[in-house]
C-alpha cells in the first residue's frame, strides 16, 4: 500500500503544478489582452475582417495568423513559458503517479474511473505540451490545465478507489488497449474541444459580438484565426476519430468473446456510438457547402460532450455492463 | 443521377464545399468558409423546385436524400435517435425492468411501449433514419465509385494558366534550362521508388504565347507581363493522394459491407442457454438447451451434434481485505466428444469461449447445484436430484426451489423453497446470509410448503418460482416459519411429519453456458477493419496538385513558377510546394513575384505560408 498512497500524493502534486501553470496561463493572457497589437498589421487589410466590428476588433483582428504574440513586440510572455514548464513537470509527476499506482495494483493502471481520469489528464496534458513542442499554441495552456486541475480534483474526491486487481470479466490485453486507446482518444478530443471553443469564441469576436469584443477578450487576437484553430482542432480531432473507431471495433472484439455478442447496444456501447456518430457528422459538415467553419466547430462541442457523458454519465447513472466505475 | 459532375469529370455529391475537384481554388482558398458563404454562387447547381411532374418530383426527392446535407442530418438524427434506448430500458437487455417501469408509470409507460421506445433498435422509427442513411450512402458512393475510378486512370489537370490565385506557389530563377528544370521537377515529385510514384506526373511543353494566340486557343491575358512573347515553356503537372479518394470509398463501402454481414448474422445465428452440474453434460441439439432463440433462416441442421460433459469447475476468489471475495478466475474444465467420437479435454473461461465446430461456448454464470433427497412420510424417496441455486449477491446466498410432486398417493405435494449459503453465518433473529463465495461451512436453509404445486394442470412453469398461492407453510406454534437447516451430509426431518430432507455430502458445481453460432463474424470483423483502414488512409493521406512551369525570361535567366493546391486544409502543401523548387539545379529563389503588386502578394504569401506553421507534421 505504500507506492498506491505514494501515487496519490503524486496526483496531488500534479493537480498543484497544473494549478500554478493555470495561473501563471491565466496571466499571461490578460497581459495579452492590454497589449497593443503592431500598429503595421494594423494597416493591412485583409478582406472580409471589418464587418461591423467595433474599436479594439478593428484594430487587433488583422494581425497575422500564424504571428499570435511575435507581433504583439513588447508583450513579456515569460509567464507563458513558466506555464509550459510548470505543466511538463506536471504531466512528469502524473506519469509516475500512474506508474506506481500500476505497480501496487500489479495490472495496468486504466481499469476504474479514477484510473481513466488520472490517464485522460495526462494525455491531454501531454497532447497539449508536444503539440507546443511545434508550433506555438500557449494560448490553449489556461484551458487544458483548466480543465485537467478539474479532472484531477474530481478523480481525487469523488472516483476513487483503493488499487487492486480486476474481476475476470477485465483480464485480458483488451483492458490495456481497448480502454487504453479509448482514453488516449479522450485526451486529444479534450485538447480538440479546447481549441474549437477558442475558434468559436474568436469567430464571435472577429465578427463583431458585443459580448467577445469587449478589452477582456482581447488576448483571442492573439490566438490564431478561425480557420487556423478549425484546422488545428480538426488534425486532432481525425487522429483522436481514428482512435475512438478503433476503441469501437476492439470494444465489440472484446464483447464478443466476453459476454459472447459484439454489439448488445448496452448504455456504455450506446454512448460510444453516439459520439462516434457525432464526429463522422462534424466530418461531414466541415465539407458541408454552409456547415464548415463556425457550425462545424458546435459539432466538436456536441462530440465532446457525449465523450464526457460517456466517461460520468453512464458509469455513474445507468446500470449496465460497463459498470466498473469500482463506485 | 443526383450530384453533379465538376470540371474535371469527378462526381461530386450534391452539397460538397470543395474548390479541389473544382480545379482551381476559390476566392481565398484557406481562408474560412463562412456559413453559407458559397452557397449562392452554386444555386444554379442546385436542383430547381420540383415542378417537373412525377420523375422530376422523384429525382430531385433523390438528389436531396443523397446530398451531403441530408446525410448531415441523418447522421445527427441517428444520434439523437440512440439516446432513449439507454436511459429507457430495453427488453432485449432486460425484460424484468421493462415490466417494472411499466408498472411504475402506467399512462407514460404505455404510451412509450407503444411508440418503441422499449425496443428502441429495432423500432421502426430507429430503423427508418440508418435505412435512409444507408441508402443515401449507397447512392452517394456508387456515383462516387464510379467517378473515380474514371480519375484513377486519369492524367494530372493541365497546368493552369496563372499561379497567383494557388494558396501555395514559389518562384524561382536559375541558369538550367527550362527543359532541365522540368524534369528534375518532374523527377523530384515522381518520388525515389519507380514503382510507386509519389505523385503522378505529366511533363509538358506550352507553345510560346504568341504561337497560341495564333493556334486559335483563346487564353487569358493573365501569364504575367514578364512572360515574353516567342518563349515556349517547358510545364509539369502532378498529382498525389488518389489513395484518400480510395480510403474514403473504401471507408463508406465497409460500413455497407458492415450492415449487411450483421443483418446476415441475425438471419442465420442461433444460441443456446444450457445449465450443466459437474459430471453431467449437454449435446448440441435444440432440446438439450433451456433457452434456444434463432435467426429467421436458421435450419436445424447447421447445429454439429457434438456433445461435452463438465468434468470440474474451479473458482477463485480474493481474501485480502482491499478486494474480499472479488472474483479471481472460473475455469470449466470440459470434455467434448466430437460426431466422430474422437474426445478432448478443453477449458472455458470467462472471456476466453470455446469454439467448436464453428459454434462458441462461454461462461456466462455459475453456481452450486447440490444433491437433495426427499422422502415422504411412508419412507419412499419422493424427489432426489440436483437443484440449481441461483447466486443473489457476490457472496453467493443462492435462492433455490424444490418441487416434490411424487408423494405416495394421498399425502400432499411438498414445496421447498429457500437457500443455499456456501459460508453459513446465522444472526441472532434467525436470518441467515453466506460472508464468502466459496463452500467453508455451507449450510441449506429451507421453508416447506405444503398443498398443490399445480404441476399437473400442464400450464408451463418457472423451475426457479414456487408459487405459494394455493400452498401451505409449515409454521411454529409461534406462528413463524419453520426453517429446515441441513449441512452436507445430514438428513433432516421436515416439519409436520412430512418425511425426511438429506443434502448430499458432495456439493456439485454447476455452470451456465452459453452457446452461439454466427456465421458472420469473421465478415463483421472484415469489414470493420476495412473500415478502419480506408479512413485513417482518407484523413491522413493528403491529396495534392503541382504544377510548375518553367521558360526563359527576357533577361536571359530561366524563370520558374510552382504552385500547389490541396484538399482541404494541408499543412505540409507550401513544403510540397518548396521541395520541388528545391530540385531545380542552380535556384535562386525569389521572395516576390513581379508581376502580381506587392501588396497582394504579400496577402497571398501570408495565406500560402499560414497552413504550413499550423502542425509542421508533414516537413521534413
Ligand atoms: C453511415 C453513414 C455515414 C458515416 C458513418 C460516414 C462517415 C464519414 C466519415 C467518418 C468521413 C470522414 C473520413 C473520410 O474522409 O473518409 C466521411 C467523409 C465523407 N462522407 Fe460519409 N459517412 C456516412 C454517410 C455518407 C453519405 C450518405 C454520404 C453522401 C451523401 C457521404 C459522403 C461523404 C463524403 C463525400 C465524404 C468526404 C468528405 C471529404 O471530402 O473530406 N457519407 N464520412
Amino acid at each position: 500500500m505504500e507506492l498506491a498512497n505514494l501515487s496519490v500524493l503524486l496526483v496531488w502534486g500534479a493537480a498543484t503544478a497544473l494549478a500554478v501553470a493555470l495561473v501563471a496561463f491565466a496571466v499571461d493572457l490578460s497581459r495579452l489582452s492590454g497589449a497593443k497589437v503592431d500598429a503595421r498589421d494594423a494597416t493591412r487589410s485583409r478582406d472580409k475582417v471589418a464587418v461591423g466590428a467595433g474599436g479594439p476588433v478593428d484594430a487587433s483582428a488583422d494581425a497575422p495568423a500564424d504571428a499570435p504574440a511575435a507581433a504583439a513586440g513588447p508583450v513579456n510572455r515569460r509567464l507563458a513559458g513558466v506555464g509550459m514548464s510548470v505543466t511538463w513537470l506536471a504531466a512528469a509527476l502524473l506519469l509516475i503517479a500512474i506508474v506506481l499506482r500500476g505497480i501496487a495494483a500489479g495490472r495496468t493502471p486504466w481499469a476504474n474511473m479514477y484510473e481513466f481520469a488520472l490517464v485522460g489528464t495526462f494525455v491531454a496534458v501531454a497532447v497539449f505540451a508536444g503539440v507546443n513542442t511545434r508550433r506555438d499554441v500557449r494560448f490553449l495552456g489556461a484551458f487544458v490545465t483548466g480543465i485537467s486541475v478539474l479532472f484531477l480534483v474530481l478523480a481525487q474526491q469523488q472516483f476513487f478507489v483503493a488499487a487492486t486487481g480486476v474481476q475476470p470479466a477485465l483480464q485480458k490485453y483488451w483492458l490495456v488497449i481497448h480502454v487504453g486507446v479509448a482514453i488516449c482518444a479522450t485526451g486529444i478530443f479534450t485538447v480538440a474541444f479546447v481549441t474549437s471553443v477558442l475558434q468559436l469564441l474568436r469567430d464571435g469576436r472577429d465578427n463583431g459580438s458585443v459580448m467577445l469584443g469587449s478589452r477582456h477578450w482581447g488576448w483571442l487576437d492573439h490566438t490564431l484565426t478561425p480557420s487556423a484553430l478549425e484546422s488545428l482542432s480538426f488534425r486532432l480531432n481525425s487522429v483522436a476519430f481514428v482512435l475512438w473507431t478503433f476503441t469501437l471495433i476492439g470494444g465489440a472484439i472484446w464483447a464478443e468473446d466476453a459476454w459472447g455478442r459484439y454489439w448488445g447496444w448496452d448504455p456504455k456501447e450506446v454512448w460510444t456510438f453516439i459520439p462516434w456518430v457525432v464526429y463522422a457528422a462534424y466530418l461531414h459538415a466541415r465539407t458541408t457547402r454552409g456547415w464548415s467553419g463556425t457550425r462545424a466547430a458546435w459539432f466538436v462541442v456536441a462530440g465532446y460532450a457525449c465523450v464526457l457523458f460517456n466517461f460520468t454519465g453512464v458509469n455513474l447513472i445507468f446500470n449496465g455492463k460497463h459498470s466498473y466505475s469500482g463506485l | 443521377m443526383a450530384g453533379r459532375t465538376s470540371k474535371d469529370g469527378t462526381y461530386v455529391p450534391e452539397g460538397i464545399a470543395d474548390e479541389f475537384t473544382q480545379g482551381e481554388p476559390a476566392q481565398g482558398a484557406s481562408a474560412q468558409r463562412a456559413p453559407s458563404s458559397g452557397d449562392k454562387e452554386q444555386r444554379p447547381n442546385r436542383p430547381a423546385a420540383p415542378t417537373l411532374g412525377l420523375v422530376g418530383t422523384l429525382r430531385w426527392m433523390w438528389r436531396q436524400l443523397t446530398s451531403m446535407r441530408v446525410a448531415l442530418m441523418l447522421l445527427m438524427l441517428l444520434a439523437v435517435a440512440a439516446v432513449p434506448g439507454s436511459v429507457l430500458p430495453q427488453r432485449n437487455q432486460d425484460a424484468a425492468a421493462v415490466i417494472e417501469y411499466l408498472a411504475d408509470h402506467p399512462t407514460a409507460g404505455e404510451w412509450l411501449d407503444r411508440a418503441g421506445f422499449f425496443d428502441v433498435y429495432t423500432s421502426v422509427w430507429f430503423s427508418a433514419i440508418y435505412i435512409l442513411l444507408f441508402v443515401s450512402l449507397i447512392g452517394c458512393i456508387l456515383p462516387r465509385s464510379m467517378a473515380h475510378y474514371r480519375a484513377l486512370r486519369g492524367r494530372p489537370p493541365r497546368v493552369p494558366s496563372r499561379f497567383n490565385r494557388f494558396p501555395a506557389k514559389a518562384f524561382a530563377t536559375t541558369d538550367a534550362s527550362p527543359e532541365e528544370v522540368a524534369d528534375a521537377i518532374a523527377t523530384r515529385l515522381r518520388g525515389k521508388i519507380s514503382w510507386l510514384p509519389t505523385f503522378r506526373v505529366d511533363r509538358g511543353e506550352e507553345p510560346a504565347r504568341g504561337a497560341r494566340g495564333a493556334s486559335g486557343r483563346s487564353e487569358p491575358a493573365s501569364t504575367g507581363p514578364e512572360r515574353p512573347p516567342g518563349q515556349p515553356s517547358a510545364t509539369v503537372s502532378a498529382e498525389r493522394g488518389y489513395l484518400r479518394e480510395t480510403g474514403n470509398l473504401v471507408f463508406h463501402l465497409a460500413l455497407v459491407g458492415l450492415l449487411v454481414s450483421v443483418a446476415t448474422g441475425q438471419l442465420l445465428h442461433y444460441r443456446g442457454q444450457a445449465i450443466v452440474t459437474e459430471g453431467r453434460g449437454f449435446a448440441n441439439a435444440v432440446v438439450d438447451y433451456d433457452t434456444f432463440e434463432k435467426g429467421a433462416w436458421f435450419r436445424p441442421e447447421s447445429l454439429v451434434p457434438f456433445s461435452m460433459t463438465l468434468d470440474r469447475f474451479v473458482s477463485e476468489f480474493a481474501s485480502d481485505t482491499v478486494a474480499f471475495a472479488q472474483a479471481r478466475d472460473f475455469t470449466a474444465h470440459v470434455t467434448v466428444t466430437e460426431p466422430s467420437g474422437e474426445q478432448r479435454p478443453e477449458i472455458v473461461k470467462v472471456n476466453h469461449p470455446l469454439v467448436v465446430d464453428g459454434a462458441k461456448i462461454y461462461l456466462q454464470g455459475n453456481g452450486f447445484a447440490p444433491d437433495i433427497t426427499v422422502r415422504d412420510a411412508e419412507g419412499e424417496v419422493a424427489f432426489s436430484g440436483r437443484v440449481t441455486f441461483i447466486p443473489q449477491d457476490t457472496m453467493y446466498t443462492s435462492r433455490g426451489v424444490v418441487k416434490v410432486p411424487d408423494v405416495a398417493p394421498g399425502l400432499d405435494q411438498i414445496g421447498l423453497v429457500g437457500y443455499f449459503l456456501p459460508t453459513a453465518e446465522v444472526e441472532p433473529d434467525g436470518s441467515a446470509r453466506s460472508a464468502f463465495p466459496q463452500p467453508v461451512d455451507p449450510l441449506l436453509v429451507l421453508e416447506v410448503y405444503t398443498g398443490d404445486l399445480g404441476l399437473d394442470e400442464g400450464a408451463p412453469q418457472n423451475v426457479y418460482e414456487l408459487d405459494t398461492a394455493s400452498l401451505t407453510p409449515a409454521v411454529e406454534e409461534s406462528g413463524e416459519r419453520v426453517k429446515v437447516l441441513a449441512r452436507p451430509g445430514e438428513t433432516v426431518d421436515l416439519p409436520d411429519g412430512l418425511g425426511t430432507l438429506t443434502l448430499g455430502e458432495e456439493l456439485p458445481r454447476y455452470v451456465a453456458l452459453d452457446l452461439r453460432h454466427d456465421p458472420s463474424l469473421g465478415f463483421v470483423l472484415a469489414f470493420s477493419l476495412l473500415a478502419l483502414g480506408g479512413l485513417t488512409v482518407s484523413l491522413f493521406t493528403p491529396r495534392r496538385r503541382v504544377w510548375a512551369r518553367a521558360y526563359v525570361a527576357q533577361d536571359g535567366a530561366t524563370v520558374v513558377e510552382v504552385a500547389g493546391l490541396a484538399r482541404g486544409d494541408d499543412a505540409g502543401l507550401q513544403a510540397e510546394v518548396d521541395r520541388a523548387l528545391a530540385a531545380v539545379p542552380g535556384a535562386v529563389e525569389r521572395p516576390e513575384e513581379a508581376d502580381v503588386s506587392a501588396e497582394a502578394s504579400a496577402a497571398a504569401r501570408r495565406q500560402a505560408r499560414e497552413p504550413r506553421v499550423e502542425t509542421g507534421s508533414e516537413e521534413d
